[in-house]
């Protein structure tokens, strides 16, 4: 069965600028896309004129949420390892890798260590055989110098990236701030902002010793971005992500003890927002990230210090990150390149582009279409946005998971 | 999407406050939330309980008669409690302790239901000390009475920070001009950033004098000026006001011994030979006697507003439960 989008605006991540075009799809697979010849036996789909891209891989979510990843057009997740079980079991890795069908697909981050403990190596190549993706030290920093040592050098072994939390776990301590004006004005444990670069020079270091692939997850801070920069272009396998939360929203979001702007890492000055707009337009950003963690009132409605980080994110991704494009700092393809391509090269999935082989995820865009953010009407399993009432502009209109729409 | 940059006010008197217009608040959470001019008519209003708790007869007044206030301390506290005690029934309230350690707190209900059963008893004021920041004010959304702040966590103690403006004012005639020395851990104290914002509000200039390891990141920005050098910052001061060191930063995590605190940071006869003649000695209790301060200076009868204080805070007190069940009492301009 062969089908043809057509009518179409194709953003595709390999291309500089967005064309008109068609895709053609054999089974759950592209065939060829661009301007191309369409068989005449071929199931036509007309997209309307709507801008259409592979469907976003999600690198790193703590909870598999099939509404709030449809409704935001994410057609792959890697769930973090951080689980109530942490996954560093095999088991727990074929489960996970079962959570999403037939909707989506869940990539399992296996845990760089038992437990997640940062002191025993978890079975990472078993659990490489039962679908892991990457390897993770989730929410949390390995403090050991020599475990980490080994989870590079072992993980690079088997060619999988390792996916580094980058705050240094001595200065952060129980934080739940940046150290600054507003952690200062509400009285609140906070940690500097250098946490974040100290964690990253180490890591590295490491990476440079080991020849692994690492992938820091949220980075966030000029000081960060600067080593990351530095990195690549001493070649090493370095890449980062970020997520919305720290390229629109800076600590004072915080003010009033807003949990649901209770985020880990935690937000940071303007000045690092500034940086990170900076980093996403220069290339030094490779993956954002939603960073999905649907949290209810038992873990939000508390006293800030309380209250668990995270944020619910899925749905707000692409809207959110279309701002980037708007404002002139990312074309379409480029910011699908952090959505999509860069998220499937770390993962070593076949998607995330338009070349012949992979596969058939693919998003139909409404670029301009206006909506507000509202927590109380969220598609996740829990409202928890610190962009409640935001007005933003950008729908998915249609999702296709292997060449079916879902 | 740029955030607007942080409120800087500009403050003007406006004249002809009458009523409600005067304290426009249904709870008192933060000093922050606070004009200069509403934190001058509380200070005012107490004024007028410092007469009635001085006056050698019957202390009654029975203004708060029928309401219920319940004291909810979800940390420990010896003299804030009682001082709020003496205040409630002192106007005639029916005044009930709840102490976290005997409370299901500890059985793992939740802050918001804790809340929620204080509400549905029909309390009429909620006087809340917590240890966790922000918590106070988050009990308060979730109430249909007037909450006051009785401190939480390191964030704000707004009636300390007004019984000690109280006191300064009636020693000092102003607080416009002075110059205030807070001096200690002011990393974790609640009572130095009341005091911080009301000091300054009222027009004192603020110093505070803290071990670099015990000194807030950019607390500049609050408008004072920061010294780790005692001496430096004791120099020309009117009032010196000293922080409790709680006992379990003393061992090292924060400041290597409480002898070395002592040294470096202890308020001694000499040291405080630095500020004005008559400067102010303040202390919010309890105090650590030989460690940030010594008995000396504590106990001196011209220089130590210490018992003072403790005395204002009732009438600050009295001040704010009046103030704030004005509405629920149906007093007039203020329903």
């Amino acid at each position: 069965m062969t089908l043809a989008i057509v009518n179409a605006q194709l953003a595709d991540p390999d291309a500089d600028t967005v064309m008109p075009g068609s895709i053609l799809i054999d089974g759950d697979a592209i065939v060829a896309a661009g301007d191309i010849a369409i068989p005449l036996d071929a199931e036509r789909i007309d997209a309307g004129g709507l801008i259409v891209a592979p469907g976003i891989i999600d690198l790193g979510v703590f909870r598999t949420d099939k509404p709030a990843f449809h409704f935001g057009g994410i057609t792959r997740a890697a769930l973090m390892p951080d689980q109530a079980a942490p996954l560093d079991d095999v088991g727990l890795i074929r489960q996970a890798t079962r959570a999403g069908k037939p909707d989506f697909w869940v990539h399992p981050i296996a845990a760089a260590t038992r437990g997640l403990k940062g002191v025993e190596l978890a079975e990472i190549g078993m659990m490489q055989a039962a679908g892991a993706r990457a390897v993770g030290t989730g929410r949390q920093w390995i403090a050991d110098s020599g475990v980490m040592l080994r989870v590079l050098s072992y993980a690079s072994a088997l060619g999988l990236t390792v996916i580094a939390h980058a705050e240094d776990g001595g200065l952060t301590g129980k934080a739940v701030a940046t150290s600054g004006e507003t952690a200062t004005r509400l009285g609140l444990s906070a940690a500097p902002a250098c946490a974040e670069a100290m964690a990253i020079a180490r890591d590295i270091m490491l990476a440079r010793e080991t020849g692994a692939a690492i992938h820091f997850r949220l980075v966030t801070t000029a000081g960060g971005f600067a080593l990351i920069r530095a990195a690549k272009a001493d070649g090493l396998h370095v890449t980062c992500g970020i997520s919305p939360a720290y390229l629109f929203l800076s600590d004072i979001a915080v003010t009033d003890f807003r949990t649901f702007a209770h985020l880990s890492p935690p937000l940071r000055s303007e000045d690092d927002r500034l940086a990170a707009i900076q980093a996403v337009a220069d290339g030094t950003i490779d993956v954002i990230t939603s960073s999905h963690d649907p949290r209810g009132p038992e873990d939000k409605r508390l006293p800030f210090a309380d209250s668990s980080p995270g944020m619910a994110g899925a749905e707000t991704l692409l809207a959110l990150s279309l701002n980037l494009v708007r404002e002139g700092h990312l074309t379409m393809n480029a910011l699908m390149r952090l959505l999509s391509a860069h998220p499937a090269r770390i993962l070593g999935v076949q998607a995330g582009t338009f070349g012949a082989g992979q596969a058939a995820d693919i998003i139909f865009i409404d670029p301009d279409t206006p909506w507000r953010v509202d927590s109380a009407r969220m598609a996740a399993a829990a409202g928890n946005t610190p962009f409640d009432k935001v007005p933003v502009q950008g729908r998915v209109r249609r999702l296709m998971k292997g060449g079916q729409f879902r | 999407m740029p955030q607007p940059p942080r409120e800087t006010a500009v403050q003007t008197m406006p004249t002809g406050l009458t009523g409600r217009q005067q304290f426009p608040h249904r709870h008192l959470l933060a000093i922050s939330a606070l004009m200069p001019w509403e934190i001058s008519f509380l200070l005012d209003e107490a004024e007028h309980w410092v007469g009635v708790n001085r006056a050698h007869s019957r202390k009654h007044d029975d203004r708060l008669g029928g309401l219920t206030q319940i004291n909810a301390f979800f940390e420990n506290s010896t003299r804030t409690l009682l001082s709020f005690e003496i205040a409630g029934k002192r106007l005639g309230a029916d005044v009930v302790n709840m102490h976290a350690a005997q409370s299901s707190v500890k059985k793992g209900e939740t802050l918001i239901d804790t809340a929620m059963t204080l509400n549905a008893m029909r309390a009429d004021v909620i006087v809340i000390r917590h240890g966790s920041s922000g918590a106070v004010r988050l009990i308060a959304d979730k109430v249909s009475c007037p909450v006051l702040n009785a401190g939480d966590g390191w964030h704000e103690h707004p009636t300390q920070g007004l019984l000690d403006a109280l006191t300064i004012r009636r020693r000092k005639g102003s607080i416009a001009g002075l110059v205030v020395a807070i001096c200690g851990d002011v990393l974790h104290s609640r009572v130095a950033r009341s005091n911080i914002l009301c000091l300054g509000s009222l027009g004192a200039q603020v110093r505070v004098i803290a071990p670099p390891t015990l000194m807030p990141a950019a607390i500049e920005q609050m408008s004072v000026t920061p010294f780790t050098d005692m001496d430096a910052g004791l120099e020309g001061a009117d009032v010196v006001m000293m922080l409790r060191l709680q006992n379990e930063r003393m061992d090292g995590a924060f400041i290597p011994s409480p002898r070395e605190y002592h040294m470096l940071y202890g308020l001694t006869p000499e040291r405080l030979a630095r500020a004005k003649p008559d400067a102010l000695v303040m202390h919010p209790g309890p105090m650590n006697r030989g460690v940030e301060i010594s008995s000396i200076v504590a106990d001196h009868p011209e220089r130590s507003a210490i018992t003072e204080q403790v005395e204002m805070g009732v009438a600050v007190r009295m001040a704010c439960l009046d103030v704030l069940t004005r509405a629920a009492r149906g007093v007039e301009g203020w329903a």
